[in-house]
């Protein structure tokens, strides 16, 4: 096994973001990006910027592009469903952006709740025209982001990379009390 | 019927009078994008066509990208109570280069001038708001520097908040209903953001 692989598959995350010198990264709180989220926190190089919703992160990638730096969008499938009409400006403006998703309602999630936005996320990504890049084994994580990031700034698309339920983990609520 | 007395053209015209390479300008889609493409097309414009909601927040990414420029966004009352939270996401980078001017009319003016929250409570059964105070809003997202302006003779004072003084700079214009001719910009947004950064950065 060489060093690379011994690293969490979080901090490889954030080694690709700094390799493509992204600049500004936006979330949500999130328990999947939490340790990202955090490394991108403590950086010097990157400037993060909490959401009151992922909607906003579309337009401040934009912005971001129009001034010179390239950033991430770090959101839940529920974000998904929130960005939607703005996702649109990826295409009528044509800039480079990139999102990592951490996925609910996708692999043994408990809660129905997150089932109907979980099953529908890569479709809509799809009708929008965001390019998938799917990633259910932590070997994988870093390749994918990776692809994911030349394909928006090296070739100008909008790419999305689902982080699985298989991946991440299903939330364990063993224990607690249902009525 | 609204009070306002201030014409949002000449008042435009006037924060953009004599802009240079050092001011960045974003207009909200619809009446905002023709106000600022009256005052003069420039590459150092983005006018919107569309994208209700994500007139601030890119301003917001454009001026954290750029702190050495001025980054100066008109939007319209409809523009801006779609995107409420983003004054808090303003709010919490507190970006020194960056002034936001709404253009408050009161009305929805590209769908038929509906009624939008910022005009008073009661105003008849198809012309009433919330009274909503769009300055109150921002002020109580974070942002400290905030006003309404609704006088002529307070329009210099303006030009100067929005170009100089140090942001986030937040105020509402009160201006006028009124039907105008449509003044507009290019349409292809990936060449309205490619002639941008080209002015920019010196490359698409």
């Amino acid at each position: 096994m060489n060093v690379a692989t011994t690293i969490d598959w979080r901090d490889q995350i954030f080694e690709v973001f700094q390799d493509h010198d992204i600049r500004q990264v936006y979330h949500v709180p999130d328990a999947g990006h939490s340790r990202l989220i955090e490394a991108c926190q403590r950086s010097n190089s990157i400037r993060t910027v909490p959401l009151t919703t992922e909607e906003e992160g579309v337009a401040l990638a934009a912005g971001a592009w129009l001034g010179g730096q390239r950033a991430a969008l770090l959101m839940q499938i529920s974000g998904v469903g929130n960005t939607v009409n703005l996702l649109g400006l990826t295409k009528t403006l044509r800039f480079p952006f990139l999102t990592l998703i951490t996925m609910r309602g996708d692999y043994g999630e408990f809660n129905s709740w997150q089932y109907p936005m979980g099953q529908a996320t890569p479709r809509v990504l799809a009708t929008m025209g965001v390019q998938i890049y799917s990633v259910d084994r932590p070997e994988d994580a870093k390749a994918s982001v990776d692809a994911a990031a030349r394909a928006a700034f090296n070739a100008g698309q909008a790419a999305a990379v689902l982080l699985r339920q298989k991946l991440i983990g299903i939330k364990d609520f063993a224990g607690t009390k249902s009525s | 019927m609204s009070t306002a007395v201030l014409r949002r053209r000449p008042l435009v015209k006037r924060v953009l009078a004599g802009a240079g390479d050092d001011l960045l300008v974003i207009a909200g889609l619809g009446s905002s994008n023709w106000d600022v493409t009256e005052a003069g097309d420039r590459p150092l414009n983005m006018p919107m066509w569309g994208g209700t909601g994500a007139t601030v927040p890119m301003g917001l990414g454009l001026a954290l990208a750029q702190p050495a420029k001025r980054v100066l966004v008109f939007t319209g009352d409809g523009d801006m109570l779609m995107s409420l939270g983003s004054l808090a996401t303003v709010a919490t980078k507190q970006p020194d280069n960056l002034a936001i001017c709404v253009l408050d009319n009161e009305k929805f003016g590209e769908t038929g001038n509906q009624a939008t929250h910022t005009s008073p409570r009661n105003n008849g059964p198809t012309d009433s708001g919330a009274g909503t105070d769009l300055s109150v809003v921002a002020r109580g997202c974070g942002i400290g520097d905030v006003g309404v302006v609704r006088e002529e003779r307070e329009i210099a004072q303006l030009v100067k908040d929005l170009r100089t003084r140090k942001g986030p700079v937040f105020r509402v214009a009160k201006v006028m209903v009124e039907k105008l001719d449509f003044v507009m910009p290019p349409q292809d947004g990936a060449h309205l953001k490619d002639r941008f950064r080209r002015a920019l950065l010196g490359q698409p």
